[in-house]
């Protein structure tokens, strides 16, 4: 049987989440590894996920008990490493090799035969969802309980699929799905509400038969009220997460060149400062 | 075919709970013993194919064994990048079956053709392709698929199509029937043509004195190397023919095969050309449009035992 979720006090979540910002900024410097401003724009959705809600055992990663999360936006993978290592899934050491030749650690999750802890390989945008979808059917059918997680991307929403999957869910009535929309206003090449007409988000969800709630998505206090309030809801749940594409550090905030960009030595000692981490 | 498809499924339904059949809004009544038996392994998912298909991969990961059903086309390159990713990358037990393949729905115009599947899923890997010839043939092949937990792709006609052995002889997956005995040639037919090669078989024994052993194929993918390289030892040539493009289809695999083992057995190759029908009709018209009825199979035959060896079409 899988474990309890660890359910970390809402407010040792922040240090966990700092460390693991400067771990990832520190592995794109090193591996050359990109999608930085995303990565940091999730971490804490993710921190909260896995520190806070999971009902997972990373001793025993299939259990067929075990709740499902989903990275839906694929191109964070290099946060999901370094969750997936912090909460004991491999030890932190297999990520030395971080990019290298033959290493399983890149920029998309590899398939969960290769690697215990993912559920999913993503990176195609508009994967993820259907198939979290997918999983919570089984759910049901299979008449064994758990919950799925995805986090999508606000630009993963242009995609046909995401709305397709909104759509099932919202007939089946599948109530075990939670998506979380990292809602950080940019994607690859511009702004998401410029890009395709994205907004009204919140509404768009809701229009589509989900209970939604729209929060910082920073905030894990918001974050906690927002799956428990609506744990009752028979409907699929939508958390639109507004957040800061590069969150945490100051220069990397809200510059969408950081979608691309990698830190040079000296931009990893500074966010170490930022992010209150001694080196 | 579909009618034999709806009743193999609601029987293994009723024997396996985590069998799920994955509907893209097709199937009006088809299914009702199924809905009204086994309510929750039947879903819906909706004109939305991407969707299903993700969806099926996502419940096969979970410990389900979901069958996704739609015509054709919409089961295949509509959702090609769901079923490389979800279905093929993740080896997820899905097995997807198109209805209506080949040139099934002549009369719906290109957009329901489907004549192009095997070139595609040839090159992805993980993913088997099978191609049952008559109603028996289907119903033991997709129990085979669904046990096996293998990736499947199964390529199926409408309906009313005749059975073509006996049903007992219905055969595995990657295993032959031979539905004509023969000496001098060989066909090689692929699913669903299987009436055209055996026409041109009986054409060509009653009016042409040339024999002709007409073997039914129901698997695209792998191929049964060791069945090919036997078959080009026996007979003098071989013609293979499929409801599919001539490109990347089953006859270039084999003549692939054979060449590169040198093997020097002349080979006809019957398909689609490079082309779309833009006029509608029936599917005996479309066959005879892309030149793979049994006319074209008899004229096939008569040329390519005129070829010395070596020398391929």
């Amino acid at each position: 049987m899988p474990e309890a979720p660890i359910q970390s006090d809402i407010g040792s979540l922040e240090p966990i989440a700092q460390m693991l910002r400067y771990r990832i900024i520190k592995t794109s410097h090193e591996s050359g590894t990109p999608h930085l401003g995303s990565c940091l724009s999730c971490t804490d959705l993710l921190v909260f996920f896995y520190w806070h809600i999971l009902n997972i055992n990373p001793a025993d990663p299939s259990s067929p008990q075990r709740d499902r999360f989903l990275l839906s936006k694929g191109h964070a993978a290099p946060a999901l490493f370094q969750v997936l290592a912090e909460r004991g899934f491999f030890p932190r050491s297999d990520l030395d090799g971080y990019g290298e030749d033959g290493s399983l650690f890149g920029e998309h999750p590899p398939t969960p035969s290769a690697l215990p802890g993912i559920e999913a390989a993503t990176g195609s945008l508009g994967h993820g969802l259907p198939m979290g979808l997918g999983m919570a059917l089984a759910s049901r059918i299979a008449d064994v309980p758990y919950s799925v997680y995805a986090v999508l991307s606000d630009g993963e929403c242009n995609e046909g699929s995401v709305w397709e999957a909104a759509l099932l869910a919202a007939a089946q009535g599948v109530s075990n799905l939670t998506v979380a929309v990292d809602y950080n206003k940019w994607q690859a090449t511009g702004r998401s509400n410029e890009v395709l007409g994205l907004a009204p988000l919140a509404e768009k969800w809701q229009a589509f038969g989900w209970c939604v709630t729209e929060i910082d998505g920073h905030d894990f206090g918001q974050m906690a009220d927002a799956v428990e309030k609506n744990k009752n809801d028979p409907r699929p749940k939508a958390i639109i997460a507004n957040t800061i594409k590069g969150r945490g550090v100051s220069f990397m905030e809200d510059d969408n060149n950081w979608h691309y960009r990698i830190p040079t030595a000296d931009e990893v000692k500074l966010s170490a400062q930022e992010l209150g981490i001694e080196v | 075919m579909r009618n034999a498809f709806a009743a193999e499924v609601t029987a293994m339904a009723a024997e396996d709970p985590k069998l799920v059949l994955l509907s893209g809004d097709i199937g009006n009544r088809l299914f009702d013993k199924l809905r009204g038996g086994y309510p929750t392994q039947f879903m819906n998912c909706g004109v939305a194919e991407a969707n299903m298909m993700g969806v099926a991969a996502g419940m096969a990961l979970s410990g389900l064994r979901p069958i996704v059903y739609t015509i054709t086309p919409f089961t295949t390159t509509r959702c090609l990048e769901q079923i490389r990713v979800d279905v093929a990358y993740h080896n997820a037990p899905v097995v997807i079956v198109g209805t209506g393949s080949g040139l099934s729905y002549a009369s719906l115009g290109p957009t329901h053709h489907s004549l192009e599947d095997f070139a595609i899923f040839r090159a992805i890997p993980n993913i088997r392709v099978l191609t049952p010839y008559d109603a028996p043939s289907l119903r033991s092949v997709l129990r085979e698929a669904v046990g096996s937990g293998v990736p499947t792709y199964i390529r199926i006609g409408k309906k009313g199509e005749q059975d073509l052995v006996p049903p007992e002889s219905a055969v595995g997956i990657g295993k032959t029937a031979v539905a004509r005995k023969g000496t001098d040639i060989c066909i090689l037919s692929v699913g669903t043509i299987g009436p055209e090669a055996i026409a041109a078989a009986d054409t060509l024994s009653e009016s042409h004195g040339i024999s002709a052993e007409v073997v039914l194929v129901n698997t695209v993918k792998p191929l049964d190397e060791k069945l090919l390289a036997g078959l080009a030892a026996r007979f003098k040539a071989i013609i293979t023919i499929e409801e599919h493009s001539k490109s990347g289809g089953f006859g270039e695999h084999v003549s692939a095969f054979l060449a590169q083992n040198s093997i020097a057995t002349p080979i006809t190759c019957l398909g689609t050309g490079d082309k779309f029908m833009h006029s509608v009709g029936s599917q005996s018209y479309a066959r005879t449009y892309f030149g793979i009825d049994a006319a074209s199979v008899v004229a096939a035959a008569q040329d390519c035992l005129k070829m010395p060896a070596g020398v391929a079409s």
